[in-house]
């Protein structure tokens, strides 16, 4: 029965495994994670909805392009990531995934600069195991297929995570990579991040399944859903999918029920669609301030702690906005680069008839 | 030298690249046990084994989505799309991801894929199966366009294509696959991109033709030397890069250019070739620039094909025009 107001947790009433709860409260089994590594994943949860903050100010002010938030979001990104192996795993992104790519080795002032639409904002790491984010809905996934079937097939190490939101989801490219990766096997894993909003257009209007999940089973893998914003349950699923991947036994497709806190994007005023109640409910299920209260009744946190994490997140960004600062301008020519190995000789004319329209300039 | 036709010399291409370099991998529907749709790829899984020859679900934007990261992975990919026509529904995987990949990551992820794709009609397939929308690829920038006309080529570019650190997008000609028929050099053979072949010299006018068209342009040439025309035929074979230089100085020479092309023709890749001319030879032009093309129609039926495909005799027609304006 429909009640007229949109839920999180959708159209029907659906089994979400939880570790920790909405008041911090530990209800399943706790995943093997050293304290250190807890109090990373603490900070990086708090770095991102700090640098969300600063991001949509520096939109605001002009200069910083589209910002995607991932207020809301933290424990899913976070948690996944730390499930994973980062010495021979791979990350492949869409657009919302800045957290994750951090810690994939990707530098805070580099992705300003993606953003603010600086070329030096596609520079990866060097390692070669972070690919770049995708802006295409679902595009990425048949390439983390790819890129897991071909570790596969030459017998590396590794295995692969992508991520994506529920919008992605109802892409053609969604269900061409998971069918692919079912046949063959891959090692990858698949993390929607249901925020349960395609900008404006909810679950319910999106799809008439009851959860993304369900759809791996028409694939041949096992699909799960977890409370996306209890980041234990995140990091559970994800390292099981993880192991199963690399006993060679295939995907996972793990679908993470999270609660978007903010708009869509900087373009996108979620108050034109987004009833009251849903703003509430979102607050009631923060991911960070349950993973606080849990780290604090461990006495893994306290506000000495809290203001360490503070300053820390804080020095973060003013250091990457000053090195996006002081990054100058690019060189116009350098919009021919990259094109292609061995340019041809019209794209070699047409660079040289800019760079002399330049030059006279 | 052997002599063979196109389907042969592409196997054998195939055969000889995979062997050469172990990262070579076939992929596509239906190219294994089966060998594809039109034995391209025929005998290839049972020589080098499942591990390297893979029949894909019928999903084209997945099969090329998964070569992107197949590629990043260390493989060099080779695709086999089973028509050009149903390369559409993967189209924002060739031109959106495949094509940019390079550029959108300032080169730390490279492609080396190939896609090969037959192209073209006459040969009386159902709806979509004989689309020849060349310019849609052409218009995606990161990619070469190849279209061989004769086996040697398919043999020289396939394997610059397969050895080509960029994505390659090959249209092969569908008709000519089997009734296309010549001499292939042997031993190591590539044809670099960028540079037409001049599959007939003449002096009155230029025809500028690629893939299966160049064989139109070759029987419109004979029809007109009897005529008493002495017509040049220039088989572009590489779209994207294309090789102005040739067509330049073709046109200084003649001052008449004809170029046929089997697709609708507004927005063509004949059109591309005109707006070269005009640009490169405008003032050695002694008529207007004539494009011999299929209609700006859907692809028609099997049954009305005949009369959308160019042919020698419309050919012939557009020579006579250029030669009496």
């Amino acid at each position: 029965m429909k009640t007229g107001t949109v839920s999180p947790i959708g159209r029907h009433e659906l089994k979400v495994s939880q570790v920790l709860n909405e008041s911090g409260e530990l209800v399943g089994e706790l995943p093997g994670i050293a304290d250190d590594r807890l109090a990373d994943m603490f900070r990086l949860m708090c770095l991102g909805r700090r640098l969300d903050q600063k991001a949509i100010a520096l939109q605001r002010r002009g200069k910083l392009g589209t910002y995607p938030p991932l207020s809301g979001q933290e424990a899913a990104s976070v948690g996944s990531a730390f499930a994973m192996n980062l010495d021979i795993d791979y990350f492949v992104p869409q657009y919302r995934e800045q957290l994750a790519m951090f810690h994939w080795g990707l530098p805070l002032s580099t992705y300003l600069l993606n953003r603010m639409g600086h070329p030096a904002g596609a520079d990866l790491p060097a390692n070669g195991r972070l690919w770049p984010q995708q802006v295409a809905l679902a595009a990425h996934l048949p390439h983390a297929v790819g890129q897991a079937w071909g570790l596969q097939l030459q017998g590396k190490p590794g295995v692969v995570l992508t991520q994506f939101g529920d919008g992605a989801s109802n892409e053609g490219d969604f269900h061409e990579a998971l069918n692919i990766a079912g046949v063959h096997n891959v090692p990858v894993v698949f993390v929607c991040q249901n925020n349960g909003w395609a900008i404006s257009i909810p679950w319910e209007k999106q799809s008439a399944a009851t959860s993304v999940a369900q759809r791996a089973a028409g694939y041949g893998f096992p699909g799960v859903t977890v409370d996306g914003n209890d980041v234990f349950a995140v990091y559970a699923a994800v390292a099981q999918a993880r192991a199963r991947a690399e006993r060679g036994e295939g995907p996972t497709l793990i679908e993470a029920r999270c609660t978007r806190m903010g708009a869509h994007s900087t373009a996108d005023d979620p108050t034109r669609y987004v009833p009251a109640d849903y703003v509430a409910e979102a607050e009631r299920r923060d991911p960070i301030k349950r993973f606080r209260i849990w780290l604090a009744s461990r006495g893994l946190w306290d506000d000495d702690r809290e203001q360490l994490c503070i300053q820390w997140c804080d020095e973060q960004i003013e250091e990457a906005v000053r090195a996006f600062d002081a990054t100058p301008r690019p060189d116009p020519e350098t919009i021919f680069d990259h094109v292609v190995a061995h340019p041809d000789l019209r794209l070699r004319r047409q660079r040289d008839e800019f760079r002399k329209m330049q030059e006279k300039l | 030298m052997s002599t063979m036709t196109v389907v042969e010399s592409i196997r054998r291409t195939l055969d000889e690249e995979m062997a050469r370099d172990e990262r070579v991998i076939v992929l596509g529907e239906d190219v294994g046990q089966s060998g594809g749709v039109f034995r391209a790829t025929d005998g290839l899984q049972a020589k080098y084994g499942k591990s390297r020859v893979f029949d894909m679900p019928v999903s084209e934007a997945g099969i090329i989505g998964t070569s992107i990261g197949l590629a990043a992975s260390g493989l060099i990919p080779v695709v086999e799309m089973q028509f050009l026509g149903f390369t559409q529904q993967a189209f924002h995987q060739v031109g959106n991801q495949l094509a940019r990949m390079r550029y959108r990551t300032r080169g730390s992820l490279t492609m080396p894929v190939t896609i090969r794709a037959p192209y073209g009609g006459g040969v009386r397939t159902p709806e979509l199966h004989s689309d020849a929308f060349e310019a849609l690829f052409a218009h995606s920038p990161g990619l070469r366009l190849i279209a061989p006309a004769t086996a040697a080529d398919a043999r020289g570019m396939l394997a610059a294509a397969i050895r080509d650190p960029d994505p390659v997008f090959m249209l092969e000609p569908l008709r000519g696959y089997r009734l296309v028929r010549d001499e292939v050099p042997d031993g190591d053979h590539v044809v670099p991109f960028g540079k037409a072949r001049i599959a007939r010299a003449g002096r009155d006018v230029t025809l500028i033709a690629w893939s299966a068209m160049v064989q139109v342009a070759l029987e419109a040439a004979k029809l007109a030397a009897e005529e008493g025309t002495d017509v040049e035929v220039i088989d572009l074979r590489s779209l994207v890069p294309l090789d102005t230089d040739t067509i330049r100085d073709a046109v200084k020479q003649t001052g008449r250019v004809v170029i046929v092309q089997e697709s609708p023709l507004s927005g063509g890749f004949a059109s591309e070739v005109a707006a070269s001319v005009a640009n490169d030879a405008f003032l050695y032009l002694k008529a207007p620039v004539c494009r011999v093309s299929g209609y700006d129609t859907p692809y028609p039926v099997p049954h009305l094909e005949d009369h959308y495909i160019p042919d020698a005799q419309r050919v012939l027609r557009g020579i006579r025009s250029t030669l009496n304006f």
